[in-house]
């Protein structure tokens, strides 16, 4: 049998995936694009209601600094224990490991109702703490920003754990000890050797946490009750509510190019393959 | 004898089952290069390591000049040691990482900048003060970690196998380096390696450990001419392990008999004088003649050319097969394979061995 063209083989490999994405992926995209500027009529209209809205202007600030207080938190949180894994637990540290990737197999709506359970009016954490008498009337843990923190925190903290994981088990054990052999204190080896060695892991965690939290809805939905409304769920208010699918368009445009603008900038400083693709 | 500038007094470090320290007691006298030679597990590095304060032991205690530090970290304890992966920090350029040790002891920035220029001039890196470590060959790499150990100027620098990952000729040219370094600057060196040659070119004085223990110390050549057990004897250089029976003693050395001759040997304390014994017999000590020019006679098995050196083995009815080494540029006999030779050596070239 003749041996086919590479060529050929290259791309018959490739079609059936590249099928799948320009039909049910690509084309809408190009379609909601082509909403945005015809819908109700034909021009710009949509994206200077856009700009000129209070409300729009609102959500994006809140999106925006929800998905920066949410990476600031999971970096934190996430930075110890990816340094408590890689260098401390020995014998625990497949157990570990498994308890940060179990949250993925659980899906990410089940995670939020169970957040509401414990945050409620009387949820867990309200029972508990009027039971003991710490507070007399509940605290309004859900249905604002406080909610959708702690629940975005708890699903994007994988994220950020996993490329730090990644950075942290590369770095051998040998660089802190001969900085502590030449006089550094454990703090000062860890400070001046150690961190700055982390900071690509940092930098490629932080990244994912942000660009996934600008669009996430599921979450932020049902924690913020419709009072905390960032950019993905005001879309699908325009959209569902007041069937407005040019403005409702223009808004996941916009939100697309933010984050485009986002990983171009970081891509000067984090190497955005690393992040995404190589990771163990 | 003055004070040792670091002494280990019963050391015992055990992992689990595994005694990696059993009872170790180590003093170092100030200035001098002292190696610790021995194979993987032997416990080289373990005793390195608790001496630098990186391994914590489970008894015993470590002296520097009379003050205990067996529990203080390692930045405290003012040694400096140099890592077999050179450790060197990649995020800092090569002037950096010399100046650290100085930045963490806060030196001024002037003094620091002084002295990074002196120590990498003193290891002929000057040129490199700004090029980042990844930049650099496995040797330069080598020199920059040298200096930026002995740039905070401590009384005793640790090495761990500092040359193991170079090529066999940047080793050679490395160990003439390290040894006019040390005697240049006068600094202890304590030095970990398992390779006899680099050991045995470099030290003032080897321990040989073994399971944990010290098997035997004393100058190269002091332990490579008389080995006290089989293990130091096949160790350090290649030795034939001759069975022999001691008869006696005279004078300063023992008479022992194999294959029907008697000779003298030499031995160390602790060597039992009458009954079985074990010689060790280096190859390049034996003479080769033709057969009736030396006692003992025997037919050659094999030759290995070596360059400047060729390995004869012969094999004897009564002591077996003999490894002989001589120099390929020579007069005497040029043995070639099953041809009939004799062979001999001087009195005192064997030396009987504590372990029978």
């Amino acid at each position: 049998m003749p041996r086919m063209n590479e060529k050929l083989r290259y791309w018959m490999l490739v079609l059936p995936a590249l099928a799948v994405m320009i039909f049910f992926y690509i084309w809408p995209v190009l379609n909601i694009w082509g909403i945005s500027v015809t819908e109700p009529a034909t021009g710009l209209g949509n994206y200077t209601k856009m700009f000129d809205s209070n409300a729009v202007r609102v959500s994006f600030m809140l999106t925006f600094r929800i998905a920066a207080i949410t990476t600031v938190v999971c970096l934190l949180l996430g930075y110890i224990l990816a340094y408590t894994i890689s260098n401390f637990a020995t014998k625990a540290r497949p157990l570990m490991l498994g308890l940060v990737l179990l949250p993925f197999w659980v899906s990410v709506l089940i995670r939020s109702f169970a957040w509401i359970v414990l945050l409620g009016r009387s949820g867990l954490v309200n029972d508990a703490l009027m039971d003991t008498g710490l507070i007399a009337t509940p605290i309004r843990f859900m249905h604002n920003e406080t909610g959708v923190l702690i629940a975005m925190v708890h699903v994007m903290l994988p994220f950020a754990v996993l490329p730090m994981l990644t950075n942290m088990r590369g770095i051998p054990g040998s660089y802190m000890k001969a900085a502590r052999g030449l006089g550094a204190s454990e703090w000062r080896a860890f400070r001046d050797v150690y961190f700055p060695q982390t900071l690509p892991g940092v930098f490629s965690g932080g990244l994912l946490v942000f660009v996934l939290s600008l669009g996430f809805y599921i979450t932020p939905a049902l924690l913020g009750g419709g009072r905390v409304m960032m950019i993905s769920e005001y879309i699908t208010y325009q959209i569902q509510e007041f069937l407005n699918w040019g403005l409702g368009a223009a808004l996941s445009v916009a939100l697309l190019v933010a984050t485009a603008i986002i990983l171009f900038v970081a891509g000067r400083f984090v190497n955005l393959r690393k992040t995404f693709l190589e990771r163990n | 004898m003055s004070e040792p500038i670091l002494s280990v007094r019963q050391a015992i470090k055990t992992y689990g089952d595994f005694r990696a320290l059993d009872a170790v007691n180590l003093d170092i006298r100030e200035g001098e290069f002292l190696t610790l030679l021995g194979p993987s597990g032997s416990g080289k590095s373990t005793l390195l390591s608790a001496i630098a304060g990186f391994t914590a032991l489970d008894s015993g205690v470590v002296h520097a000049k009379g003050d205990d530090i067996t529990r203080l970290p390692p930045e405290k304890r003012g040694l400096a040691m140099v890592f077999q992966g050179y450790a060197l920090f990649p995020t800092m350029s090569v002037a950096e990482n010399v100046g650290y040790p100085l930045r963490v002891r806060k030196w001024s920035k002037a003094a620091i900048r002084e002295r990074v220029t002196e120590c990498l001039d003193l290891v002929q890196m000057g040129q490199f003060a700004d090029r980042m470590p990844q930049q650099l060959s496995g040797g330069q790499q080598q020199r920059i970690a040298l200096a930026r150990a002995l740039s905070f100027k401590p009384d005793v620098l640790l090495l761990d196998e500092p040359l193991s990952a170079l090529d066999k000729q940047l080793r050679a040219d490395l160990q003439w380096e390290l040894k006019a370094l040390h005697e240049r600057l006068g600094v202890t060196f304590i030095y970990v390696t398992h390779d006899q040659d680099e050991a045995l070119s470099m030290s003032d004085r080897i321990v040989i450990l073994k399971d944990g223990a010290i098997q035997q110390e004393g100058a190269p050549n002091e332990l490579y001419d008389w080995p006290r057990t089989r293990f130091v004897a096949n160790f350090l250089g290649k030795s034939n392990c001759i069975e022999a029976r001691m008869t006696g003693r005279d004078g300063d050395h023992l008479i022992a008999e194999a294959a029907g001759h008697r000779f003298a040997v030499h031995a160390g304390t602790g060597v039992a004088e009458t009954g079985k014994g074990c010689l060790a017999l280096r190859p390049e000590r034996i003479r080769l003649g033709l057969p009736g020019d030396e006692p003992f006679t025997g037919r050659v098995k094999q030759i290995s050319y070596l360059g400047e050196r060729c390995q004869v083995l012969v094999d004897h009815d009564v002591l077996g097969e003999v490894l002989v080494s001589q120099p390929t540029w020579h007069s005497g006999v040029r043995p070639e394979p099953r041809m009939d030779v004799s062979f001999g050596w001087d009195a005192k070239a064997c030396v009987a061995l504590v372990d029978a």
